[in-house]
């Protein structure tokens, strides 16, 4: 039997890849790394480079440079997708009903398809709240790697991790950042871990206006920069401020993109608050349509978890497995300016999972030998380990803030899928002088309140 | 037997003081050796409330290099090393940081005065921390050689002059070891430098030989080269013995290609003669049997390192060496019950094993624990431009002990996202997974080259240490993007012949 496999895209402005490709993980990574290559540049000079005091930063060059590589992206998967004979539409998609879509293209042009089964993989796109002047002038993360402009003195709204990121990098860059917050940082994180992201950024050029929201932005002088006026006051105050500055940055969360696609025709469930469809091992409530990826309630916003439950999904239909993805001990990593890598519980979801009295946390600051002759911030990096004392000390969470960490952290997830124990951390032998050797040696508890800077060799 | 203190001087020749200026004291612990190991251990014991005393001293070098407390990682090793591979690897981000916007003028010049300074004012703090830990820790530290008078006697000759007669109930060698120098080839020992040297040479390396095929030797390769020294490197035969020759090669080829290290493979010096200008001028010989000549500012010896156990009286002890030097034990036991010896002069060296070796054993010679070191898969990272780690067998040695019709090895070469932008070749970034072919296919050998190297392998090595397998690999989530992911995304197999070069994503 021939089996055609249709991929259906919104139009957008973008080409194929989705968010991570084209105005996510990607470009962020890039944009992070010329923050980083910055610090080196800095830090070049006391390992005895002549680098010139002050290095100007091109916003033009890098964002080109990142364009590039995202378009040698979106090329690779047409290739690849020709590659595998799978047609693909670039068209608006909608249901007609449960087992037929239309098609929409750029030309107006009308297709309809009818398929034994569906799997939707929409994905998300960021929310605008419903502010005055937000939808005329502020941007999101779909704007932001592509800007024509440099984006100037710039405003991030939100304690996201996409806003923590971009506000991190751009200041990096050398620009004026302030990071406006609602109330705490990092929402669902270990908050210890993203208390410090905070107080690093902040330490190292990036303004927070904590607890305000905006209530308009207006234009000011138009240009490219433009100059705009956000209003906002305190969450317990009505008197209004204002901030000037070029480049509004929303990134207050992201919607589903499961509203205007037709779903009601086909009876599909979804989560009213936040649009998303639950779903069992990936298959919704009408049996032949299945949702992965960040539209699926209860799964991971993160690209390797949607690859893994695509890739599985398609093996279990059609071919001989019977393998569900594994949703456990998933780890992640905000590339904020100091990286943060985490994998499993956080302390809080930790104490209310297994109880306090049965966790043990050990933890341990440590300076990277490269900031010792940089005379980079001696107290900034940090790592602690949560382990489960009623199941033989097994390692149930797992926190790194320092540089490289998501390096670092991949093997550590491996190693928690693995069943690591404390005793599996404590007889492995550190490489050294490395970060992640911090690890093989943590053996100072929370609990003990000892003194937990770690000295070098 | 306990000599007098006037056949003590008789034995060895020095200048006799007077009786009543040489004291005598008694401890638990003394530890012979002020490095990793020795540290770590006498720092162990004394939290375990024991007397301890510390003896350490450096002989110095032949062009006359000495160091403080902390033993070769500190001083002469991993620190210094790190540091100057960091130093180039900024080299190389001030390239990089043009392609991301970063209006860099076209050539930066690097002092290596600044960079000397900044590396030695860093050492010199950890030397001022082992002193400090130690005085904290109310471990007695001489500053001095130690010789052993017999089993339980050790005397001590300190660096101002005074002795020192320490008796002991336990003992514990740590001497490590030192650059071998060729004795054979004539102008060595002369004019040329080591290890020992280079981390504190007062004047630029200039245009530098490195002797050797060592990770030592192709490490101070990769940073001089980077740093903008013209670097050539002479091997006999191969490049990192013992390690995956495979991995090796790629380390090699991307030294010699990308990184611009002449390698003069198969051949071997025959002399160094310095001339009136202070050049070396090095005759060899290549593998043909051709003579060479050239000249070069800087002639470094990376040939092999060796314990430091023949000058320091173990003859009047039970104490049995094998033929390389290396105290003949098990478990950190030497063949006298109460003498042991931990780091390079036991097994291979690296600072992590000799660290944890030497507590465990502080914890077993006073009877806190039945805990032996475990010295199979130690993981292990060579700092070269592009960084190699591994844990576990090598591909020959899989082989050679499993055999290849029950191997599958699983690889790939991959880009890291951040040379994408900067146009670096990646050609050399390489993942190989050894494993078992039956059943969950356990993992027998992980290697990587790539940036960060060491920090992608740790966690890894934890893993390995649970007993890793395939299975486990391929059903972990990757972080995306990072290198490390592509370790747990592997699934071509050397087998199939299919061409192993992966996309991102």
């Amino acid at each position: 039997m021939y089996l055609s496999v249709v991929l259906l895209p919104f139009p957008i402005q973008w080409g194929l890849g989705g968010t991570c490709v084209n105005v996510g993980c990607i470009p962020k990574k890039l944009m992070h790394q010329a923050a980083l290559l910055g610090e080196a540049l800095k830090d070049s000079k006391n390992y005895g480079w002549e680098t010139p005091e002050k290095v100007q930063h091109n916003w033009d060059t890098l964002k080109n440079a990142v364009q590039d590589h995202i378009g040698s992206l979106n090329w690779n998967y047409r290739v690849q997708l020709r590659d595998k004979s799978v047609t693909y539409i670039n068209g608006y998609a909608e249901f007609t009903d449960r087992h037929t879509i239309k098609t929409v293209n750029k030309r107006n042009k009308v297709q309809t398809f009818k398929a034994e089964k569906i799997l939707l993989a929409t994905g998300m796109r960021p929310r605008y709240p419903d502010i005055p002047g937000v939808k005329e002038f502020a941007i999101t993360s779909d704007d932001l790697f592509s800007l024509r402009y440099c984006p100037g003195k710039t405003l991030t709204i939100g304690a996201s991790y996409v806003s923590l990121e971009c506000a991190g990098f751009l200041t990096g860059m050398g620009l004026d950042v302030t990071v406006m917050v609602r109330s705490i940082l990092l929402r669902g994180f270990d908050q210890q871990m993203a208390d410090m992201i905070g107080t690093y950024m902040e330490k190292h050029g990036t303004h927070f206006l904590r607890k305000c929201v905006p209530t308009r932005i207006e234009q000011i002088e138009e240009g490219t920069p433009p100059l705009l006026r956000v209003y906002y006051k305190k969450t317990d105050d009505p008197q209004e401020f204002s901030i000037d500055v070029n480049t509004v940055l929303m990134a207050i969360g992201r919607d589903a993109c499961t509203s205007e696609i037709g779903l009601e025709k086909t009876g599909v469930l979804t989560n009213p608050k936040n649009g998303k469809i639950p779903v069992v091992n990936e298959q919704t409530n009408v049996p032949n349509i299945y949702a992965i990826g960040d539209i699926m309630e209860g799964g991971h916003e993160l690209t390797p978890v949607a690859i893994e439950a695509g890739k599985l999904l398609s093996r279990r239909l059609y071919g001989d497995s019977s393998r569900q993805c594994d949703y456990i001990n998933v780890p992640t990593t905000v590339f904020t300016p100091l990286e943060y890598g985490a994998i499993g519980y956080s302390e809080e979801d930790a104490t209310d999972t297994f109880g306090e009295d049965n966790i043990e946390v050990y933890h341990a600051y440590f300076q990277p030998l490269e900031y010792t002759v940089a005379h980079r911030d001696e107290a900034g990096c940090y790592g602690k380990i949560i382990c489960n004392k009623a199941d033989g000390d097994r390692v149930v969470g797992f926190h790194i803030l320092g540089p490289n960490a998501g390096e670092i952290t991949q093997g550590y997830a491996v190693a928690m899928k693995c069943g690591a124990t404390k005793e599996h951390f404590d007889t492995t032998i550190g490489i050294h002088p490395t970060c992640s050797e911090v690890f093989t040696t943590m053996d100072v508890t929370k609990a003990s309140g000892l003194d937990v800077t770690t000295t070098g060799c | 037997m306990t000599l007098k203190t006037s056949e003590v001087a008789n034995l060895w020749g020095w200048a006799t003081q007077s009786n009543s200026q040489i004291t005598s004291q008694s401890y638990d612990l003394v530890v012979i050796g002020g490095g990793s190991g020795g540290l770590a251990c006498a720092k162990e014991a004394a939290s375990l409330d024991k007397k301890v005393a510390v003896l350490d001293f450096v002989k110095p070098s032949p062009r006359g290099s000495v160091w403080g407390l902390g033993g070769t990682c500190v001083n002469v090793g991993c620190i210094p090393k790190k540091l100057m591979h960091q130093a180039a690897l900024m080299g190389q981000a001030t390239e990089d940081a043009k392609h991301y916007g970063w209006q860099v003028p076209e050539k930066i010049e690097h002092s290596w005065d600044t960079l000397i300074e900044a590396v030695q004012n860093y050492v010199r703090s950890l030397n001022w921390g082992h002193r400090v830990q130690l005085n904290e820790k109310k471990v007695q530290y001489y500053n001095g050689w130690g010789m052993f008078l017999d089993d339980h006697t050790i005397h001590a000759k300190l660096k101002d002059g005074k002795e020192e007669i320490l008796h002991a109930k336990n003992i514990v060698i740590a001497t490590g070891m030192r650059p071998r120098y060729p004795s054979e080839i004539s102008g060595a020992i002369e004019h040329c430098i080591s290890s020992d040297d280079i981390f504190s040479l007062r004047k630029p390396p200039g245009k530098t030989l490195i002797v050797g095929g060592s990770y030592v030797a192709l490490e101070t390769a990769g940073f001089l080269q980077g740093l903008g020294f013209p670097t050539t490197v002479m091997v006999r035969s191969i490049c990192l013995r013992g390690f995956d020759q495979q991995m090796s090669g790629l380390v090699t080829d991307h030294l010699s290609g990308e990184v611009g290290v002449d390698i003069l493979w198969k051949s071997v010096p025959l002399s160094v003669n310095k001339q009136t200008d202070d050049s070396l001028t090095v005759r060899w010989r290549d593998e043909s049997c051709k003579e060479h000549e050239d000249q070069f500012d800087t002639v470094l010896f990376a040939i092999g390192r060796d314990p430091q156990t023949r000058n320091i009286g173990l003859g009047n002890t039970g104490v049995q060496l094998a033929p390389n030097g290396k105290i003949v034990g098990f478990a950190e036991q030497s063949s006298v019950s109460h003498i042991y010896a931990v780091g390079d002069i036991l097994q291979g060296g690296k600072t992590p094993v000799a660290i944890k070796a030497g507590k465990l054993l502080a914890h077993r010679i006073f009877g806190a624990s039945e805990k032996y070191f475990d010295y199979s898969s130690v993981p292990t990272t060579v700092f070269t431009p592009l960084e190699f780690s591994s844990v576990g067998l090598s591909e020959e040695s899989a082989i050679e002990r499993f055999g290849e019709e029950n191997l599958e090895v699983y690889h790939s070469f991959y880009t890291p996202l951040e040379f994408t932008v900067s146009s670096r070749p990646a050609s050399s970034c390489y993942i190989k997974a050894i494993c078992e072919k039956k059943g969950k296919q356990e993992i027998l050998g992980l290697h990587l080259t790539g940036p960060n190297a060491g920090e992608i392998m740790q966690g890894f090595a934890v893993a390995f240490r649970c007993g890793l397998s395939f299975e486990d690999l391929s059903e972990s989530c990757g972080i995306h993007p990072t290198s490390a992911e592509e370790i747990v995304k592997l699934n071509i197999t050397k087998s199939s012949g299919e061409d192993p070069t992966v996309s991102g994503c």
